[in-house]
């Protein structure tokens, strides 16, 4: 919900644009979520790029879930984590069920990490990271019926927490400028 | 329209995330089912977004380019010197070469050899790693109507990358042979030895199988092996190197971190299809 719709006052009235504005502001989490990891993709020739995708996934998932629920409901979460699974050829339902649970502990922890600084806020990042990672490589071995190696999940992990603020610095600025519904 | 109360639109919220997590599990239920279903779709996600990637390519790589080349500036010197002494040897084995294949040409001609037919080939542009966390396998983008199925091979201009796992209308995947789940017949160039190349997800894949008695040396060539169907013989796959367990490994000769173009060949073989992915059923079915 809207400020506008909580507080009285005079402000403009709903124009064609206005309302189009708020729609966008409302979706920015979820495209640019799947645009982001759509270029995740892209050829840059970077050692260990695959990981990359799982990390942008995570870490917008986890943020904006944080930060604005209401823009990352569990239906767009399904949907990047179906996503993930097509894209970064996971057994399919996996992504799914990772990004729904770090949503679910994204939306538990809210009310505790909203008046923490971004420190807090990353080291919590780290830890839900590495269960993550855990979950994901337990669900593939069980869904392939085989040990699949640790070291890539080890490394998705770490990634993950190094490239946090990388992600999540944009994000934090574009939630307080262009995301915004109440700046509409 | 009709609005819902506040409770009930709050009792709404709080069961999407639960029916969500259900869902998920259908997911993994209908992927373990339907192996056809979801290959479809992911083949169909990557045809949607190859436009993109097709586009981002050639800047991209011209970025990649100019980091190398600004690199190579700083070792100019050193690295003339070395390609100096570098075609030096290569002009002497290039006669070399040259002398053993008249030989070669003239012997054939006294045993009255038939040939091997021509494979014909297509030239692709890798776009994307398309391997995930799991698999090592690029991504090529291709015309409409390029003909190309599954199982075919393909090289770089040096040696053996992978075989052709998924084709849709404008891309065609490939599992390299540093992947999990590749087995390729190899044999060993200086032994003539049969083994079995296979893939770690590392990037060198490890030798086995080897016969009694004939271990690969350090340094050795290992080409294909046309065993089993599935790969002509002889094409280039790269050189052992033991590892520091001991352990026989080939070094690729294909540049499989810095693919840009690969031609895909179709030799006509019908041996074993191409191997399952990883992150799937491993028993897809067919």
């Amino acid at each position: 919900m809207a400020l506008s719709d909580r507080i009285p006052g005079v402000r403009p009235r709903l124009t064609v644009g206005r309302r189009l504005d708020i729609v966008w502001r409302h979706a920015f989490p979820g495209t640019t979520s799947f645009l982001l990891m759509l270029v995740s993709l892209a050829p840059f020739g970077l050692w260990g790029q695959a990981a990359l995708l799982p990390t942008v996934a995570l870490t917008c998932v986890w943020f904006w879930s944080l930060f604005r629920p209401a823009a990352m409901a569990p239906p767009v979460v399904f949907l990047i984590g179906l996503l993930l699974d097509l894209l970064g050829f996971l057994p399919p339902g996996v992504g799914a069920l990772t990004m729904l649970t770090t949503h679910g502990i994204a939306r538990w922890l809210r009310r505790f990490l909203a008046r923490q600084g971004f420190t807090v806020v990353w080291l919590i990042f780290i830890t839900v990271a590495c269960g993550i990672a855990a979950m994901n490589w337990a669900l593939v071995s069980l869904l392939t019926f085989s040990l699949v190696p640790v070291g890539p999940v080890l490394f998705q992990a770490g990634l993950a927490a190094a490239m946090y603020p990388a992600v999540a610095i944009p994000l934090m600025f574009a939630h307080r400028s262009i995301a915004d519904p109440d700046q509409a | 329209m009709i609005r819902p109360s506040i409770q009930a639109r709050h009792a709404l919220a709080r069961l999407t995330l639960p029916v969500m997590v259900v869902a998920s599990f259908g997911l993994m239920l209908v992927g373990k089912v339907d192996t056809i279903l979801v290959e479809r779709a992911r083949i169909a996600v990557y045809d949607a977004s190859a436009p993109i990637y097709a586009a981002l390519a050639r800047p991209l790589g011209d970025m990649n380019k100019t980091v190398v080349e600004i690199v190579g500036l700083w070792g100019l010197r050193d690295e003339n010197a070395r390609l100096r002494d570098e075609n030096e040897r290569l002009r002497r084995w290039q006669s070399i070469g040259l002398t053993l294949d008249a030989e070669n040409q003239r012997l054939k001609a006294a045993l009255r050899w038939i040939p091997d037919p021509e494979a014909s080939y297509v030239t692709a542009r890798v776009v994307a790693d398309a391997g995930g966390v799991y698999a090592k396998a690029v991504l090529l983008s291709v015309g409409p109507n390029h003909g190309l199925r599954k199982g075919q091979i393909a090289l770089d201009e040096r040696g053996l990358v992978g075989r052709i796992t998924e084709v849709g209308t404008r891309t065609a995947r490939v599992l390299l042979i540093t992947d999990m789940n590749s087995r390729v017949p190899v044999i060993l160039e200086g032994s003539r030895s049969r083994a079995i190349l296979a893939g770690t997800n590392g990037p060198w894949p490890r030798l086995l199988y080897w016969s009694e008695g004939t271990v690969p040396k350090e340094g050795e060539r290992v080409v294909t092996s046309a065993e089993a169907d599935a790969f002509p013989a002889n094409l280039p796959v790269g050189t052992v190197r033991y590892n520091a367990n001991g352990i026989p490994e080939v070094e690729p000769d294909a540049q499989l971190r810095a693919l840009d173009i690969v031609r895909v060949f179709d030799y006509g073989l019908n041996g074993f299809a191409a191997p399952e992915v990883t992150a799937r059923s491993t028993q897809g079915h067919h």
